[in-house]
């Protein structure tokens, strides 16, 4: 596996002395869906401004397919596609005119870039929008419209900064069946999410910021694994006081609900059985909280102790 | 594909998109000021200048045609970059060219291009309306074409510097309404400085705009207040400075990178 994008020792410091990056150091191999956390105001609008040329970094290198961005400016930006945060297009232009313009500034001959859009805007779903001004599109056509610009040069690397915030569930889910059919066909995607069940349905590696610095760098499941103990909670019908179990904390919180703490060597199962065998029914359950969200929540908490 | 090739493709198409912009809106970039400059014409070169007659040997309306179509042409090179660059600003759509490897010196040559045309589409109106109101006489194309290129550069690149610069939507019309107007109208369009005292001639000639007319006048009517090619010269050089300035702006990311 090849580097997609490496960053070393990046800082950035604001011209209000604000230290945004303390010293980053990041590294995202090609076909990785990669997704970067962190509460607001960690530096993650920052890290990717600065992979994206929109915010100048104070030191540090970043390296995008192994170009440097500064010295390779031109092949550097070729590999990259980027869907920001905020809608940034003319919203008097035709969306045809903003995809098909954004190609020619990457160099895509107009020819090219007029027959990629038509097909680019059927896999989204924005034909029939094509000769529609872009301020008169939904919130959620315009979120596909900035997927269908950044993909037009046809880039081996696509960052998406918040691109659900807004979106309803049914338009997120399509647009993460789009994102992942091209995540394994091998586009390599940059993430960042406030929505940490979607972070850990779709990244296979997770880096978490916070206060300029990266806390936490590991595929999912070796972070998710870092979890001690996690939380269910079980629906049924509890008598006034539950059998104890040894070992197992078991918690009623009322006569239909009942948390349990599992530790991560302990089993579910033994739960089931031990609550069977005193004939308390149990009707469906559920995790207490998104397992990354306590997980991410837990890294912050202990970055802002330290 | 080469750089070379992928810096071409970029600055077609950010002029096909200036230029798509000119057409799209023509109602505000292109009929005003033919209404306005059509305007002066009847009133100061019809009503007025029938009053006046003769001026410097020629009618008055002949007189101020130059001036007016040279007012033209620096109010809207200047105005479309600096509607366009603070527009994309505001919008925050200059990042889809950011973003792209498209250099700032294409991005640069993009806008000036974009702001010249429609001074020199304008330019072209206004001379076809004068047409109405007065017989036009060329007593030098190459200065006549020269000196408008130069001047819709000029004022284009200074569009730009002030986009680059302003902070809200007011910043954009400052220098046009309280520099660039009355520069205009103080640079010897409706008279000659060889009216005015000795003090406010010595004054008007540190008016760069009123150099402009007045070469411009040469070119059509072969009669100017300041050396024609020197004058030329100076502007020349001054659009290189300025060019060379507004680069280092862009390239450094000034107003556009934080």
């Amino acid at each position: 596996m090849t580097t997609a994008i490496k960053i070393q020792d990046l800082r950035k410091i604001y011209s209000n002395d604000f230290e945004a990056l303390k010293g980053i150091n990041l590294s995202v191999e090609k076909g990785e869906f990669f997704g970067l956390l962190g509460p607001n105001g960690a530096g993650k609008s920052t890290i990717i401004g600065i992979i994206c040329s929109l915010v100048s970094k104070t030191s540090g290198d970043v390296k995008i397919a192994g170009y440097d961005i500064e010295k390779n400016p031109t092949e550097a930006k070729r590999k990259l596609g980027v869907v920001p945060q905020e809608f940034n297009f003319n919203i008097f232009e035709h969306c045809e005119h903003i995809v098909i313009n954004q190609a020619g500034y990457y160099g895509v001959p107009r020819a090219i870039a007029k027959a990629r859009a038509k097909i680019l805007f059927e896999e989204l779903g924005l034909t029939d929008k094509s000769h529609v001004a872009a301020g008169k599109l939904s919130g959620g056509l315009k979120r596909r419209l900035m997927i269908a610009r950044a993909l037009i040069h046809e880039p081996e690397i696509l960052i998406l900064d918040e691109p659900t915030a807004g979106v309803d569930i049914a338009l997120r889910r399509s647009m993460w069946q789009y994102i992942s059919g091209l995540n394994q066909k091998g586009l390599t995607v940059i993430l960042t999410t406030h929505y940490l069940e979607e972070a850990e349905a779709l990244c296979n590696r997770l880096a978490i910021i916070d206060q300029g610095r990266i806390i936490a760098d590991s595929p999912t499941q070796e972070l998710l694994q870092k979890l001690h103990s996690e939380t269910i909670i079980l629906y049924g019908e509890f008598p006034e006081i539950i059998p104890e179990l040894v070992g197992f904390s078991l918690r009623k919180i009322d006569d239909q609900t009942l948390e349990v703490d599992l530790l991560n060597q302990q089993s579910i199962d033994i739960v089931m059985a031990h609550l069977s065998h005193h004939n308390i029914p149990i009707h469906r359950m559920k995790n207490k909280a998104n397992r990354l969200e306590e997980m991410f929540v837990r890294l912050v908490e202990e970055a802002h102790v330290q | 594909m080469s750089n070379n090739n992928i810096q071409w493709i970029a600055y077609k198409t950010v002029l096909y998109r200036e230029l798509h912009r000119i057409f799209r809106i023509w109602k505000q970039t292109l009929l005003p000021p033919a209404i306005t400059i059509s305007l002066y014409f009847l009133i100061f070169g019809n009503f007025i200048g029938q009053r006046i007659g003769q001026f410097q040997g020629v009618p008055y309306i002949n007189f101020i045609v130059p001036g007016l179509i040279m007012m033209a042409v620096i109010t809207n090179s200047f105005g479309n970059v600096v509607a366009s660059f603070y527009g994309v600003r505001f919008q925050k759509n200059i990042e889809e060219m950011q973003v792209s490897p498209m250099s700032s010196a294409v991005m640069l040559l993009g806008y000036i291009t974009g702001g010249v045309a429609r001074g020199m589409m304008i330019g072209v109106i206004v001379t076809f309306i004068s047409l109405f109101f007065s017989k036009l006489t060329i007593f030098s194309l190459g200065v006549t074409i020269y000196t408008m290129v130069l001047t819709s550069t000029l004022f284009a690149l200074a569009g730009l510097i002030n986009a680059i610069f302003a902070k809200s939507f007011d910043d954009t019309t400052i220098v046009l309404n309280f520099v660039l107007t009355p520069l205009t109208y103080l640079g010897g369009v409706f008279y000659s400085i060889k009216m005015l005292p000795p003090i406010w001639k010595k004054i008007s000639l540190l008016n760069p705009i009123l150099h402009l007319v007045s070469i411009f006048r040469y070119g059509f009517l072969g009669i100017a207040d300041v050396p024609v090619y020197e004058t030329l010269t100076g502007l020349t050089l001054l659009i290189i400075a300025l060019g060379i300035w507004t680069h280092w702006l862009l390239k450094k990311g000034v107003g556009i990178r934080t």
